[in-house]
């Protein structure tokens, strides 16, 4: 499988302010992210997630080692337009993002600035606007509306630009509970049916759950990565590292302590209730 | 007994007389008795925040009342300032807010435009910081140099350094991960019982306010549709649903082991869920 984005012993240092030093933030991390994947990057305040994330679109460039996105070196300037198309980012404040007056405009933007002849922009932002459902609210202010909306409105303005890759960093964190799902709900269907690899920053756990694969960042290293199941089932390193696992599996660490043995890898409110009831009855019947 | 807050009717327009005209509150009401922790959720849009900022005069109700100890905060312009100090509000991502050039300046800054003694400022700003956690060290360093979890908690010692009866945080959690977050309730929790005051949080998280609130007020569309304790609102989880919220995930946990036919208390805390289940082990056991 091609690799959408690999970081190879990547370095990366902010620079110090006149006498003061420069805050080291990786020191040789590798990671790759297969083309089509779904990683879910996790990790404390301050861990790096955001630093990498903004690596993946080489709005920071590598002090050492090397970034390659869709196999172009990030650190080349030639490579940086078209690593810009491949790759569109999200952030966690929907007001920050939005530039027009009117939702259409705005999803309009981007394929603008690439220059796409006005009747196929026309057809990328209709395509987009249905794939977030926002179709209805085209006219719309962005400013009237909710803040799911609002973040669906730029998931939107990011596919018009027809990318490989989507970096979502922290997008649900202003969001009700609807709001998260409308986001999540979107960002795995473009994973699933339009095959668009997404790399999620996030804090909530239950999102991450989501995802195909899960990197948890500590103070710029890898502490942990592998299936969402695999990475939850640590829950002792979770909170070593002042995480969580989702709830489900929290509640089954905890019974352990009280005498159950349940499986540390249920993600869900279902599987979780099959688990300890599978443990109660199989109690009552030995 | 005169409740410590007590909301009358309260609407609020924005932008009224345009044709941008939104109505944000209409007809709220509700009471706060000291001493509780009352949690507020509701979608996004949904009036909390503007209904918040009536609670302190930041706005001024179009119809309705506010009253603190009884008493109409708009009564006379006095009293209205008086409530600014004991009404304390901490808005979303307050961090954006520090100013200061060391962190001791900008929590000193509400005791000082209260008029308060030096003396008293220090008090008060070495006792706030030590509600949050900022050490000595911290309180000469520039805000900017903290960490994300620092400045928040440093934005949030500038309001309790002015020793609000009423403390009301605007998702005081957001954007924090999950060691930060308990952090920040902590500090709440410590201020609170310190000082006997009484709390007002909005926030999404259905965790956070089933495990700490005394009794939850939610909003929709304008209006305040439920009011009860945790476990009154958590019973209905589909019109929850419904309202763009959702119930704690041991909640929704225990209604699919109800579903599979285990008679269960309901459960909205982790510890909760564990309590009751652990009981149900150790019953089983000796079956």
């Amino acid at each position: 499988m091609s690799q959408a984005i690999k970081t190879e012993k990547l370095c990366f240092t902010y620079p110090g302010v006149e006498d003061t030093p420069g805050v080291a933030v990786f020191d040789g991390l590798d990671l790759t992210v297969d083309e089509g994947d779904f990683v879910a990057v996790l990790g404390g305040n301050g861990s790096g997630k955001s630093t990498l994330a903004k690596h993946f679109n080489a709005i920071l460039l590598p002090t050492g080692g090397t970034v390659w996105v869709c196999g172009l070196d990030t650190s080349r300037e030639e490579n940086l337009i078209p690593i810009r198309r491949q790759v569109g980012m999200v952030f966690q404040n929907p007001d920050n993002q939005i530039v027009a007056n009117v939702v259409e405009e705005d999803v309009a933007f981007g394929p603008e600035n690439l220059g796409i002849p006005s009747g196929e922009i026309r057809q990328r932002v209709d395509a987009a606007l249905n794939q977030v459902g926002m179709y209805a609210y085209r006219q719309h202010a962005p400013h009237l509306l909710s803040g799911g909306q609002k973040q669906r409105v730029a998931i939107a303005g990011i596919l018009a630009m027809a990318p490989k890759c989507v970096v979502l960093d922290e997008p649900t964190a202003m969001l009700d509970p609807k709001g998260r799902r409308e986001v999540l709900d979107t960002v795995l269907q473009l994973n699933r049916e339009k095959g668009i690899t997404v790399v999620l920053i996030t804090h909530h756990m239950d999102e991450a759950a989501k995802a195909k694969r899960v990197v948890i960042l500590d103070q710029g290293r890898i502490a942990a990565q592998g299936t969402p199941a695999q990475v939850f089932s640590q829950v002792d390193l979770l909170h070593s590292l002042g995480l969580a696992a989702p709830e489900t599996v929290e509640l089954c660490h905890a019974l352990n302590a009280e005498g159950y043995s349940l499986p540390l890898d249920r993600l869900d409110a279902e599987s979780c209730a099959q688990a300890i009831l599978d443990a109660i009855t199989g109690e009552e019947t030995t | 007994m005169t409740p410590l807050l007590e909301v009358q009717n309260l609407s609020h327009t924005y932008s009224a007389g345009t044709p941008f005209a939104h109505k944000a509150l209409e007809d709220v009401s509700f009471r706060v008795d000291r001493g509780e922790f009352i949690g507020v959720i509701g979608h996004t849009g949904s009036g909390k925040s503007t209904l918040m900022q009536h609670l302190n005069g930041l706005l001024k109700p179009d119809q309705g009342r506010v009253l603190l100890d009884g008493k109409d905060i708009w009564s006379d312009k006095k009293f209205t300032r008086e409530c600014r100090f004991r009404v304390g509000l901490v808005f979303q991502y307050p961090e954006y807010q520090l100013f200061e050039e060391t962190v001791y300046a900008d929590i000193a800054f509400g005791p000082k435009n209260m008029g308060l003694d030096g003396k008293e400022i220090d008090r008060r700003v070495r006792e706030a910081a030590g509600f949050v956690g900022i050490t000595d060290a911290q309180l000469n360093a520039s805000p900017f140099d903290l960490s994300g979890g620092q400045k928040r908690r440093a934005a949030i010692a500038g309001i309790v350094a002015m020793e609000p009866e009423l403390l009301i945080l605007d998702e005081p959690t957001a954007g924090l991960d999950p060691r930060g977050r308990e952090e920040i309730l902590d500090n709440i929790q410590t201020y609170r019982r310190a000082k006997n005051a009484t709390v007002m949080m909005v926030t999404h998280s259905m965790n956070d306010v089933a495990r700490l609130a005394d009794r939850l007020i939610v909003m929709s569309q304008s209006h305040l549709v439920l009011e009860g304790t945790p476990e009154e609102i958590f019973s209905d989880p589909q019109s929850l649903v419904d309202m763009g919220l959702d119930v704690p995930e041991v909640t929704r946990v225990f209604l699919a082991l109800e579903k599979r036919g285990l008679r269960l208390p309901r459960v909205y805390t982790l510890d909760q869920a564990v309590a009751a289940l652990a009981a149900l082990k150790g019953g089983a056991r000796h079956a």
